[in-house]
């Protein structure tokens, strides 16, 4: 495979991890709780589309405006009813709680769909291709990535930058008791951001699930991966979050190529590196540890 | 809650006679325990002590040290491997096979150590997550490991069969008073290593490690001798652990075993090693014997199924345990955070202020 074509197909797979790591980091962002659950968030709401358009056979834009409202009903709920309740959780509280969110919604839906491998598709045909230069081609599927994560980014900035919501989110982000007293509700921000990120969780998902196979597992692996590519753009930052998504796509892409045995290590070979050389990631402001 | 007035009551192994009386009758059951119990129940007593001795180990490190891992499937397997391979490839006799494996576990436990000295938290779980799963591949990867074959274990011996010792241990029986024997020796070594300079050095470092260098302790050596210490237990555990299975493969130990061994821990109750034996003996019963039969409950199995029928599919029944885990997980740090132990607390404090 020539290099322009691990290139672009690493771009877009890139924006894939960047869109999800961007999920990831929206609530880590307001809420400092790193959520393991969201790959499994992912995947449920994803097969709740498989399951509108395979059983109730409603057509695919009906199907992903249902799917959203439920991811985001669901992001909402899982907020409302495992994280709320806890009354001053440590950080291993909150880890235990996501994990533990990640294994019911994972037991859910094998006990409701099976474990086998199911087939999900987008309406978009990935075997149609392009070559706008000569040696990188370019599938409908990346197009579809690029585009959607691309908007989607877009939407992010001009929402935490000019709407009086992402303002609020910034700031129960910087200091939450602070937030409070401004009159800011803080535990309203909180399910926005559950709702908004398990809603591009959701997105990210269907993306993975049209690309590989959809099972009750298959958002583990890039979960990891996603988690790397924010780690690579620092946690905080989306603009850091997509540039890291973007070199985590390359990365292994490369990577695979010249040792495919390895590719699955990757994720996990760069978050050690990126955390032992600088823990707050390549464009994240320097990280300040409160005593 | 109760005062300690010199040093000696504070390390000595075991503090009251009452405490002293109800360990040695529970050693006594646990030896005895075969005579009055169905064979079946040897197979999950010993599937519980292997996970005992891993949950202790781990909380030595989650627990006592307030590190936290997500990978301790990774030593797990290393030491399910290193004594299988040990013993079938280099022929070496059980007892040092096993303690090499759990070694080189350690040695391991080391590696994910070092860079743990600069993270903390999230980012610790998810490096020592992706150690696991890297593990885990690796292993997987491998032609010598079997590859994703798997590995079938030898018969295991305790004698030197190149000698003429031969003693062998085939049965589920005979395998139960070995596991026994190896986790009492874990536990009571668990048990000191936690009243010792070093035990009192992971507490330090817990609860703060800025604190704790401060007043002299080498965060590098300890925090790394915490996660070998940690793995060595986990090696062990392993090595063991593919005893009981006969053979296993790489996707046996894999993230969800880690999250489980975890789950161990904190719903048995931090920092404490009655509450991690606690905490592995239910988790080990629910998963591999209530929820995995949930069918088989009178009442309400009858219940499940319908449910299953109506709504779900009946063969994904058995996913009904990783549901419950996992809202047993959320339930422990919502009402109880201080898990099994903090209830066996209150239960005490009640009982002894009654009728207070």
């Amino acid at each position: 495979m020539p290099f322009g074509q691990l290139f672009v197909e690493g771009l877009a797979i890139g924006a894939c991890y960047g869109l999800f790591a961007t999920a990831v980091v929206i609530i880590y962002k307001t809420s400092e709780v790193v959520n393991f659950a969201q790959g499994e968030m992912a995947m449920f709401s994803t097969f709740v589309a498989f399951h509108i358009l395979n059983f109730y056979g409603y057509p695919f834009w009906m199907a992903f405006l249902i799917t959203m409202l439920f991811s985001i009903a669901m992001g909402v709920l899982i907020e409302f009813l495992f994280l709320r309740p806890a009354k001053h959780p440590t950080i291993l509280g909150m880890i235990v709680i996501t994990l533990g969110a990640e294994m019911f919604l994972m037991g859910l839906a094998s006990w409701k769909w099976g474990a086998e491998q199911q087939f999900f598709a987008l309406p978009i045909n990935p075997s149609v291709t392009y070559e706008p230069i000569k040696g990188m081609i370019i599938n409908n599927w990346s197009i579809a990535v690029l585009s959607v994560s691309s908007l989607i980014m877009l939407i992010l900035f001009v929402f935490f930058k000019y709407t009086r919501l992402g303002t609020a989110m910034r700031a129960t982000q910087q200091n939450k008791n602070a937030a409070k007293i401004m009159g800011i509700r803080t535990e309203r921000v909180f399910s926005f951001a559950w709702g908004f990120s398990s809603l591009i969780g959701a997105i990210a998902g269907m993306f993975f699930a049209s690309r590989a196979t959809l099972d009750p597992a298959f958002m583990m692996e890039p979960f990891l991966r996603a988690f790397a590519a924010a780690v690579l753009g620092g946690l905080m930052s989306i603009p850091g979050v997509i540039i890291g998504g973007g070199l985590m796509g390359l990365i292994e892409n490369y990577f695979g190529y010249i040792w495919p045995e390895w590719k699955p290590i990757v994720a996990f070979i760069v978050i050690v590196l990126v955390l032992c050389i600088k823990p707050s990631g390549l464009f994240a402001k320097h990280y300040v540890k409160k005593v | 809650m109760d005062m300690k007035r010199e040093y000696y009551e504070d390390v000595q192994l075991f503090k009251s006679g009452v405490v002293l009386f109800w360990s040695a009758a529970l050693l006594l059951g646990l030896f005895t325990f075969p005579l009055y119990a169905p064979n079946y129940y040897i197979y999950l007593l010993n599937v519980i002590m292997v996970h005992v001795i891993l949950a202790v180990g781990l909380n030595i490190l989650v627990g006592s040290t307030g590190q936290i891992s997500l990978g301790h499937a990774g030593f797990f397997a290393i030491g399910a491997y290193g004594t299988a391979m040990l013993m079938s490839t280099f022929h070496i006799p059980f007892v040092a096979a096993i303690i090499i494996a759990a070694f080189v576990a350690a040695f391991f436990g080391f590696i994910l150590g070092l860079p743990a000295l600069r993270l903390e938290g999230p980012y610790l779980a998810i490096a020592s997550l992706g150690f696991g799963l890297t593990i885990m591949h690796i292993i997987g990867a491998m032609k010598i490991f079997g590859g994703r074959m798997g590995l079938k274990t030898p018969v295991l011996d305790l004698g030197i069969p190149q000698l003429g010792l031969s003693l062998p241990v085939t049965n589920d029986l005979q395998k139960y008073y070995l596991i026994l024997i190896i986790a009492v020796i874990m536990v009571v070594g668990a048990v000191n290593i936690l009243k010792t300079r070093v035990g009192r050095s992971f507490v330090a470092i817990r609860d703060s490690d800025i604190a704790a260098e401060v007043i002299g302790v080498n965060l590098t050596i300890y925090k790394t001798l915490a996660f070998a210490v940690s793995a060595f237990y986990a090696g062990i555990a392993g090595g063991l652990f593919g005893f009981i299975l006969g053979f296993f493969d790489p996707f046996t130990f894999n993230m969800i075993l880690s999250i489980m061994f975890l789950v161990m821990v904190v719903v048995g109750g931090l920092g404490t090693v009655s509450g991690s034996i606690m905490g592995a003996t239910l988790i080990t019963y629910l998963q591999y014997d209530l929820f995995k039969n949930i069918a088989e409950v009178p009442y309400f199995g009858k219940f499940m199924l319908y449910i299953s029928d109506k709504w779900f599919t009946t063969v994904g029944l058995e996913n009904f345990s990783s549901m419950a885990i996992g809202l047993i997980m959320i339930g422990i740090i919502i009402f109880e955070p201080l898990g099994m132990f903090g209830i066996w607390i209150r239960f005490k404090k009640y009982w002894m202020t009654w009728p207070f």
